[in-house]
């Protein structure tokens, strides 16, 4: 789950990580009316969940209220990356002596959380991390033990930060505990600043939440981005099904998320476009009438591929609710079958029994056949 | 982290459906699962195997090498930490959508004691004609059958699907090892490459990989090292960016983690890499001569 930026900072700040004074404005009056309280110089920035606002425009600088509101009638209404700009943050300009960058995230290659540190602050750091990976510090962490002040110190000695090394340090220390506190998948703050006045301050945050831990955080995740859907994506979510409409039209059914994903690969494989990724794998194996009849609804579609091969998902409870959704819908598209695994023998005897129709003996059969049936 | 028949298998969890339904099966095929857990019904038989209120009860009551965890998301760290620290072998971790602090938190305990994880959000491991540890069709005999050819899979579906296909080619199964689809596991592509490289009776190995992370491109490093061919079929070639396909591992996010990215990683390491899953019979063939 993401995070938007006037979403996180509060949860910095509660951890004792010092961020600008500001606030949101969902009109340009209002952009006006925050910096006129602020007093002095703001900066109005866009606020949507994803990154390289600035390059997209959404990021001015202002010296009045006047100002802030003439830079954010703009900025409120664009788009940034497919996101439709609704409100801007409107914040004091602090002003700045060094520029650092500073995050923790979830590290797949060493199985825990990894710290990484830079003092080329406010670039795009898989670009530091590409042409300068000496400018990039890192540090796996046992999350067991968490992040010592000793632990960050050895992440920030030796960059001339001078006086502020011991507050960099600090605000290190703080940024894993909010990452620990939060169960963040990635909690980045870019640039983390050295002020003029000494200060170490947040100007930016990027939090984004695991979306396995919602359910234990209900208090902060109510500030999260929900996500953008479809309306068929949020019937599907609601129906807890993982549903995702794509461009294509051969429909796709398939359990398991290797599998669904593999389907729509062998379909693009024989030159069709997949309409949809459907997957009913894992405990929603129950869910094949539900899920097909929701496919169903979706226009365009000219064929149906239904892919299964049962592990947990027993492909006889699956392959009759294929069976009751096409009894009760009567679909008039063609659907192509290849089903394999456990349950297989009695699924192949419904789907003959039932329908009169025998699967495919592989899903590269079926796949393409119903993206010839497409054409 | 390849289980083996004289592996004692603790089933954590034995009391509900699936921890009952999968138990039978695995005893059916060989596994030999000496024991439950259920915090309330310790004393009981279930399966006809004792159960323990927790792992430590169940290795001073009954002695046990690898846990398989039926347990709901929230409650698995504690289970797992309980296994962990009665001393097991290894542990199976089949849940999904457990937080991922939890996962690096008992993996990280499992490293110190020396325990193997596989998963979370596996399908378990399957030796063929000696046992199974987890949900895998083990026993039906169209995707699983004594052979040479090691199976590594982060998704249990398509590693089925690509083992009905290695014995569809006259092929058999040495050992599969699923090693879950979340974005942080206990045992990476790499090292079950690695485990199976070194399993005696395997001539070649076939890598059920996805796009999202970075773990193929690492398994490349060092797959370019190997004797044994090396077969690989990446899923996710057709996912648009940016979206979560199911498997919460599967993202790719600007070109990191990218199908292009795998694929190029793996065959500049000498390894075949399949367009789609049923060209792994003839890869195997190419490259076994047999």
């Amino acid at each position: 789950m993401d995070f938007e930026e006037h979403a996180a900072k509060p949860l910095l700040a509660g951890k004792g990580i010092a961020v600008p004074r500001g606030g949101l404005a969902k009109t340009p009056d209002e952009a006006a009316e925050v910096a006129a309280r602020i007093g002095g110089a703001v900066v109005v920035k866009a606020q949507v969940p994803t990154g390289k606002r600035g390059k997209a425009g959404g990021v001015k600088l202002a010296a009045t209220p006047d100002e802030a509101r003439t830079h954010a009638t703009p900025i409120i209404g664009m788009e940034i990356a497919g996101h439709k700009v609704e409100k801007v943050l409107v914040e004091e300009q602090v002003p700045i002596a060094r520029e650092l960058y500073a995050a923790v995230l979830n590290d797949p290659s060493s199985k825990g959380p990894l710290v990484m540190f830079s003092t080329e602050g406010g670039m795009d750091i898989e670009e530091v991390a590409a042409t300068a990976p000496g400018n990039l510090r890192r540090r796996p962490v046992d999350i067991r033990r968490g992040l010592s002040h000793a632990d960050a110190a050895t992440l920030v000695q030796g960059l001339a930060l001078r006086a502020a090394e011991g507050r960099v340090t600090d605000a290190l220390v703080k940024l894993y505990e909010a990452y620990a506190a939060f169960d963040a998948e990635l909690l980045e703050i870019n640039p983390l600043i050295v002020a003029r006045d000494g200060r170490i301050v947040a100007l930016d945050c990027k939090f984004v939440m695991d979306d396995s831990a919602i359910a234990r955080q209900p208090v902060v995740s109510r500030a999260g981005t929900p996500e953008k859907l479809t309306g068929l994506e949020a019937r599907a979510k609601a129906a807890g099904l993982k549903y995702i409409d794509l461009e294509g039209n051969v429909g796709v059914l398939a359990n398991g998320a290797g599998l669904t994903m593999t389907t729509m690969d062998v379909v693009r494989h024989h030159g069709g476009r997949p309409a949809n990724f459907l997957e009913i794998g894992g405990e929603s194996y129950t869910q094949a009438r539900p899920a097909l009849e929701l496919l169903l609804s979706k226009p365009g579609i000219k064929s149906l591929v239904i892919n299964f091969c049962g592990a947990f998902a027993r492909t006889d409870v699956m392959t009759q609710g294929v069976i009751e959704a096409i009894e009760a819908l009567h679909p008039k598209l063609p659907i192509f079958f290849s089903v394999h695994g456990t349950g297989d023998e009695e699924a192949i005897k419904l789907l003959k029994d039932r329908l009169g129709v025998t699967p495919f003996a592989t899903m590269d059969g079926a796949s393409k056949a119903a993206v010839e049936a497409a054409a | 982290m390849i289980v083996r028949g004289a592996d004692r298998v603790l089933v954590m969890g034995i009391t509900g459906k699936q921890g009952t339904f999968w138990s039978e099966r695995m005893q059916a095929y060989g596994t030999k699962v000496v024991g439950g857990t259920h915090p309330d019904k310790a004393g009981t038989t279930h399966c006809d195997v004792p159960v323990f209120a927790t792992a430590r009860d169940a290795m001073k009551g009954a002695g046990f090498d690898v846990a398989v965890l039926f347990i709901p998301p929230l409650m698995v760290k504690e289970a797992a930490m309980d296994a962990i620290e009665a001393g097991a072998r290894g542990l199976v971790v089949l849940t999904e959508h457990i937080p991922v602090h939890d996962v690096m938190y008992f993996v990280a305990a499992a490293k110190e004691r020396g325990a193997f994880i596989l998963g979370p959000n596996t399908a378990g491991a399957v030796t063929p004609g000696e046992c199974f540890a987890g949900f895998m069709p083990a026993f039906n005999p169209r995707i699983f059958k004594k052979g040479s050819i090691g199976v590594i899979s982060r998704s249990g579906s398509l590693g089925t699907l690509l083992c009905l296909n290695v014995v569809q080619a006259g092929y058999g199964e040495s050992a599969f090892v699923g090693i879950g689809g979340d974005p942080v596991i206990g045992t990476t592509t790499r090292e079950a490459l690695a485990a199976l490289d070194s399993f005696p009776g395997t001539e070649a190995i076939v890598m059920v990989g996805e796009i999202g992370g970075s773990m193929e491109e690492e398994a490349a490093d060092y797959a370019r090292t190997m004797a044994k061919p090396v077969v690989a079929f990446i899923a996710g070639g057709a996912a648009p960016k940016g979206r979560k396909m199911g498997h919460a591992g599967a993202i790719v996010m600007g070109d990191k983690g990218s199908y292009a990215s795998k694929r190029s990683a793996l065959e500049a390491a000498g390894v075949t890499v399949l367009d789609t899953p049923s060209e792994v019979g003839v890869a195997l063939k190419a490259r076994l001569g047999h």
